[in-house]
């Protein structure tokens, strides 16, 4: 799509990324801090395909080379999806077992590692 | 009259990314977890809007199938499981933390805005092909170079279904099992 600048979506990315930053310090529901990783895996994928179709680097003048490397943003973002979906599966188990646990899953009174 | 079809894309981006940013910040703010799921639903599926509005179509298909598909119902079934919905709401103490999050927050933004935000601000013509985005082409790139990637990114996936597993059942103790084999020879069920 013409006539939208590439700084307006990395603007969105970062935008994204940073509230996630954000929800994963000062919440404390376990679940929703893993949304906000989710959130920021998100925005890395929005710009690695902002930066796939716009290939701002000036050293990328070949066709093939600038066919090839809008490929590798590509591929980027589904090994991305690939580990985010083996994390959330990981991730979500972990939370079932401590709340079986404890029943509370409260993150500020998790010690079970503290040294 | 030509300006304004100029202007088209521009808006249609502004809407979709301003939704977007205020799910973003939805699924931070609400309390209650059930809410936030359904924040992070509509800023995926948005997000796959703008995968399509940047010519990448397959990935926005993925995008909808991977994440507002599966990984979503995930969630909303470990939030069901745990009965998370409205009863055992975590209240969020106000505490310094806030506001440290807030700072560094902003930090991150700033910093990050002007040092790689503000140097790209000249760039405003894709230079991909418009079609770069297309299943064949995807399809091709992943089975030629990416081939080894594909199989490790398959190992994970299923070393994570085996984790998952593992983690999430009941442990069944040794003296449990005893239990339940007398009691099934007391009540007269015949086991196995």
């Amino acid at each position: 799509m013409n006539g939208v600048p590439l700084i307006f979506y990395l603007g969105l990315g970062l935008f994204m990324f940073t509230t996630g930053v954000v929800g994963v310090i000062i919440r404390r529901n376990p679940i929703v801090i893993f949304m906000c990783i989710e959130l920021m895996l998100n925005a890395v994928n929005l710009t690695f395909l902002a930066f796939a179709r716009y290939q701002p680097s000036v050293l990328v003048t070949n066709t093939d080379q600038l066919n090839a490397s809008a490929m590798h943003g590509q591929m980027m973002v589904i090994f991305v999806m690939a580990v985010a979906a083996a994390e959330v599966a990981v991730g979500l188990g972990i939370i079932m077992a401590i709340f079986r646990l404890r029943d509370d899953i409260d993150i500020d009174e998790l010690n079970l590692l503290r040294g | 009259m030509q300006n304004l079809t100029q202007q088209v894309p521009l808006l249609f981006f502004g809407a979709v990314a301003g939704v977007a940013a205020m799910a973003a910040v939805g699924v931070v703010a609400f309390g209650s977890a059930i809410r936030s799921a359904l924040c992070l639903v509509l800023n995926f599926f948005l997000l796959s809007i703008l995968y399509f509005t940047l010519g990448s179509q397959t990935l926005g298909i993925i995008q909808i199938v991977v994440y507002t598909g599966a990984i979503m119902v995930l969630f909303l079934f470990v939030i069901m499981l745990l009965n998370l919905g409205g009863i055992k709401i975590l209240h969020e103490k106000r505490d310094p933390r806030l506001i440290l999050g807030g700072v560094l927050g902003l930090g991150l933004f700033a910093l990050i805005a002007t040092q790689i935000l503000l140097p790209l601000q000249r760039v405003t013509q894709p230079r991909a092909a418009q079609d770069f985005g297309k299943p064949e082409s995807l399809g091709v790139t992943l089975f030629s170079g990416y081939v080894w990637p594909f199989e490790l990114a398959s190992f994970l996936l299923l070393i994570g279904i085996v984790g998952s597993i593992l983690l999430a059942k009941r442990r069944i103790l040794p003296s449990e099992r005893q239990e339940d084999s007398v009691r099934s020879l007391e009540s007269g069920e015949v086991a196995g």
